[in-house]
């Protein structure tokens, strides 16, 4: 069964000079328990909104459209944001936020950071039984727990603040793990150590079923089973992890992976490829094909077509000449 | 544009704006409605009648008269104190942060100096020494020369954050001098802090006014708000009940000094989130 | 000394603070850099890359060892900038949001003694606009912020383009732009090579970039540089072990990353 269901979500938001931006259009999948979803895209593809929509987390100028999220068969719709922060966020949905700096109060020490998280949710305790607690939490981490849990984020490196901002977040034993670009704004070797804390704690069995964000199709291809492609609002491509990353069936996935490079002997010859142009601009309504204008194999009617998901053998494509 | 236009979104600027822009308006046009004198047209503490409506002052002079020129010298007073203490603020507190180091260092030494020393005292002692001649234009003046500490601090934080910022190396790249690293490149930025500043600014230097008036060491040269309540304080209008002698003053350095705060708050809430972004 | 070298450092020492919180940031690097060179800096944060660069710019000074550019130390900074210039890592941060994308493209020209006329410089701007294909009429009267990440990242390297330096520094202008625009950058950074034989000092975290686009391979790791070589040799038969890790921290597509 299902524990996390999406269903045709459709996001809008209103900039400063009040244009609505239909930032997320028709998203739908459901995810396994135990499954890892990596969702990649480039930056202005709506994957950012998503991760507030997926959440229920509507604070204006972010809005719904139409469609449904449900956790364990729950609606997380038409709720207020101080709902979905006490009876939503940590528990069930719980997120890891990109930049750690801005997630961590910078005047208080990590220990009193998670202990509040904590407290919020579990009654009956007194400080110390949640200090015990968090300890023995923080030593899964790998990290030399005194330290940073007596730490004021800003003492700690940027690895050991993500970490700690992952910690928090999991503290709870969320059913479902929201990622919003955890890794991007470290440096490769960091990134590393991150990503085996992530995987150190699936193992655990901390929590069990994630979604992944990132611009990076290289990192999903290690840490998602399952890859959706996001492109313009839409998710353009979706399938086992693998699949779509060597063997990519829409047009967009197909440019992305080609402006990819790797440090593989004898790649130095193999030129990335850049995709000439801009996504649409999604104040405007969009007849046809969304990614037509940049596609090297549009025909005529792309233009014209909205194009639906279909199933093309392994996976889902919203390419009408997709094979 | 889009600041005022999200300016405008909020009430508590409406509000304050337009109780500030009503006040310049009667200080600037009410002049040429109601006619204004300054010749004894009644007796002593006359009460309030339908033609003078707020009743006649210890000379027996038509205190509506008194109050709109009281009120333009206030406004004077504040704009000239806010501009000047702004001005000298925004100078030391933008080039101190900017260049760090020694330089930074004596110019905080200078500021928190300024800190410490009362500056309303000092502010007495300079108008006390002036027994004669003593100005509108001086007390406002002294007041801008005394007070401008809280610029510089504010401006020097600003100035410090922008300065590590890349548009800034850029520009050194592209051979800009320091003046104009600072006019183009910082002040800008810390333009609507330096505005929030100057409002504070204004305000304190008509309060400032007010209270060295009250205390008789006031402008000899004309009358201001703070000179009409040192009138009726001395007469003892306030014991005697007349309270036409000092109610109306009080109202009205109120109002403008409140709507100032309004504007100062109100802005901060629209600025501030776009300078954490 | 060989007259084709440009930056040549000598046991370089660069620190920040003293006492108990001094950091070596440079720290005893020795190395030079040949015209017409691309050279990698890579490592991770806090290696010191963005200093060492920041040391070739003139904007940081060693505080003990040689450090020259054409056998001389960067005393005249208005002189050095005419010849060394620098692209940075967030575009966006780059530009003074108050004025229009144009007028700070034509700022530029400030480095000069004698700024050409007002027609040549209008005429270099177009230029430089249309080498990292944007039409001049596309950016009239915009402001920084009404662009794109991967606009933006454009423009600064058309201010290059506009001032036609000897030396680029280029401080991660990639780590902030996406895949499709990384590939369009690093095209526009050979062109600036090829055609104009610029050299170009590039900063990166991520060895398999820099194994793109280089000549040669600086590996740093706290304030050192532990390996320096061609491309193929560093990651083929890497000697460091901070190499070594670097490539492995790499998540590749066709290799194993992290067992699960």
């Amino acid at each position: 069964m299902a524990i996390f269901e999406v269903d045709k979500l459709s996001l809008h938001y209103l900039t400063r000079f009040g244009q609505k931006i239909h930032a997320v259009t028709d998203v739908s999948f459901n995810m396994e328990q135990g499954e890892i979803l990596g969702i990649a895209g480039e930056s202005g593809c709506g994957k950012s909104t998503l991760v507030n929509g997926l959440m229920g987390l509507f604070i204006p100028p972010l809005y719904p459209t139409s469609g449904d999220v449900r956790v364990g068969g729950e609606s997380l719709m038409n709720r207020t944001p101080e709902d979905v922060r006490a009876n939503i966020l940590s528990r069930k949905v719980s997120m890891i936020p990109q930049g750690a700096f801005n997630a961590l109060n910078p005047t208080r020490k990590v220990k009193d950071i998670a202990a509040d998280v904590m407290a919020a949710h579990i009654k009956g305790v007194d400080k110390k039984q949640i200090y015990e607690r968090l300890k023995e939490r923080f030593d899964l981490f790998g990290m030399d727990t005194n330290k940073v849990l007596n730490s004021h984020p800003i003492q700690l490196t940027a690895g050991e603040r993500q970490r700690s901002v992952i910690g928090i977040s999991t503290l709870l034993n969320p059913q479902m793990v929201i990622a919003d670009e955890p890794t991007s704004a470290l440096d490769v070797t960091t990134q590393k150590v991150v990503i085996k804390m992530i995987f150190d704690l699936l193992e655990k069995g901390i929590f069990s079923t994630m979604i992944f964000i990132t611009h990076e199709l290289p990192l999903l291809r290690h840490v998602a089973n399952n890859i959706a492609i996001m492109y313009a609002g839409e998710i353009v491509e979706k399938g086992a992890a693998e699949q779509v990353v060597f063997d990519p069936r829409h047009p967009y996935t197909k440019a992305l992976m080609g402006a990819m490079l790797s440090a593989e002997p004898g790649q130095k010859q193999r030129k990335p490829t850049a995709i000439e142009g801009a996504p649409p601009n999604l104040a405007n309504p969009i007849t046809g094909c969304r990614f037509a204008e940049r596609c090297p194999q549009a025909k005529p009617e792309c233009k014209r077509n909205k194009q639906e998901i279909r199933i093309v053998g392994d996976r889902q494509v919203r390419c009408d000449y997709a094979e | 544009m889009k600041l005022l236009k999200n300016l405008l979104k909020s009430p508590m600027f409406v509000i304050g704006a337009s109780l500030f822009l009503l006040t310049l308006l009667i200080a600037l046009v009410g002049p040429l409605f109601y006619k204004i004198t300054m010749a004894r047209v009644g007796a002593q503490y006359d009460a309030p009648t339908a033609k003078f409506i707020l009743g006649m002052d210890d000379l027996g002079r038509d205190y509506v008269s008194l109050l709109l020129l009281g009120l333009r010298s206030s406004l004077f007073v504040g704009f000239l104190a806010g501009v000047i203490a702004t001005t000298i603020g925004t100078l030391i507190g933008i080039y101190g942060g900017f260049r760090g180091g020694v330089v930074d260092d004596i110019l905080n030494m200078v500021t928190n100096l300024f800190v410490v020393i009362p500056s309303f005292v000092v502010l007495i002692l300079i108008s006390a020494s002036f027994s004669e001649g003593r100005s509108l234009t001086l007390i406002g003046v002294i007041i801008g020369m005394t007070t401008w500490t809280w610029s510089a601090r504010a401006v020097r934080a600003q100035s410090a954050a922008l300065k590590s910022k890349d548009h800034i190396s850029l520009a050194k790249l592209n051979g800009d001098n320091t003046l104009r690293v600072l006019l183009i490149h910082i002040l800008p930025y810390i333009f609507s802090y330096v505005f929030m500043v100057f409002i504070l600014q204004v305000s304190s230097g008509i309060l400032s006014e007010a209270a060295i008036s009250m205390i008789g060491l006031g402008p000899m040269d004309t009358v201001s708000l703070g000179t009409i309540l040192n009138q009726a304080k001395n007469t003892g209008a306030l014991g005697d009940g007349i309270w036409w002698a000092f109610i109306p003053a009080t109202v009205v350095i109120t109002l403008i000094v409140f709507a100032l705060y309004l504007i100062n708050t109100s802005m901060e809430g629209v600025f501030n989130p776009r300078l954490r972004k | 000394m060989r007259n084709d070298v440009l930056f040549e450092a000598k046991n370089s020492v660069c620190t920040f603070g003293h006492g108990k919180k001094l950091v070596r940031a440079v720290d005893d690097v020795s190395f030079d850099i040949k015209d017409g060179e691309i050279v990698s800096l890579v490592g991770g944060s806090g290696c010191g890359k963005s200093v060492l660069a920041k040391m070739m710019l003139g904007l940081h000074h060693p505080n003990t060892g040689e450090f020259t550019y054409k056998g001389a130390p960067i005393t005249d900074y208005a002189v050095h900038w005419r010849e060394v210039q620098a692209v940075f890592q967030d575009p966006f941060s780059c530009f003074n949001q108050f004025f229009t994308i144009r007028s700070q493209l034509k700022a530029a020209f400030g480095i000069y003694r004698e700024k050409p006329s007002n027609s040549e410089m209008e005429e270099r701007v177009d230029q430089a606009l249309l080498a990292v294909n944007v039409k001049p009429s596309e950016l009239e009267g915009k402001y920084p912020f009404e662009l794109s990440g991967g606009q933006m990242q454009r423009m600064l390297l058309a201010r290059i383009f506009v001032l036609k330096p000897k030396v680029l520094i280029a401080d991660e202008p990639t780590s902030m732009v996406d895949a499709c625009v990384r590939a369009n950058i690093l095209d526009y950074l050979m062109k600036l090579k090829e055609e104009l034989s610029m050299t170009i000092i590039f900063i990166t975290h991520d060895i398999g970039l820099a194994y793109y686009v280089s000549d040669r391979l600086f590996i740093m790791h706290k304030g050192k540089i532990v390996e320096q070589g061609a491309p193929d040799d560093v990651t083929l038969r890497p000697k460091s072990e901070h190499t070594i890790q670097l490539l492995e921290d790499i998540p590749e597509i066709h290799k194993e990353w992290i067992k699960r």
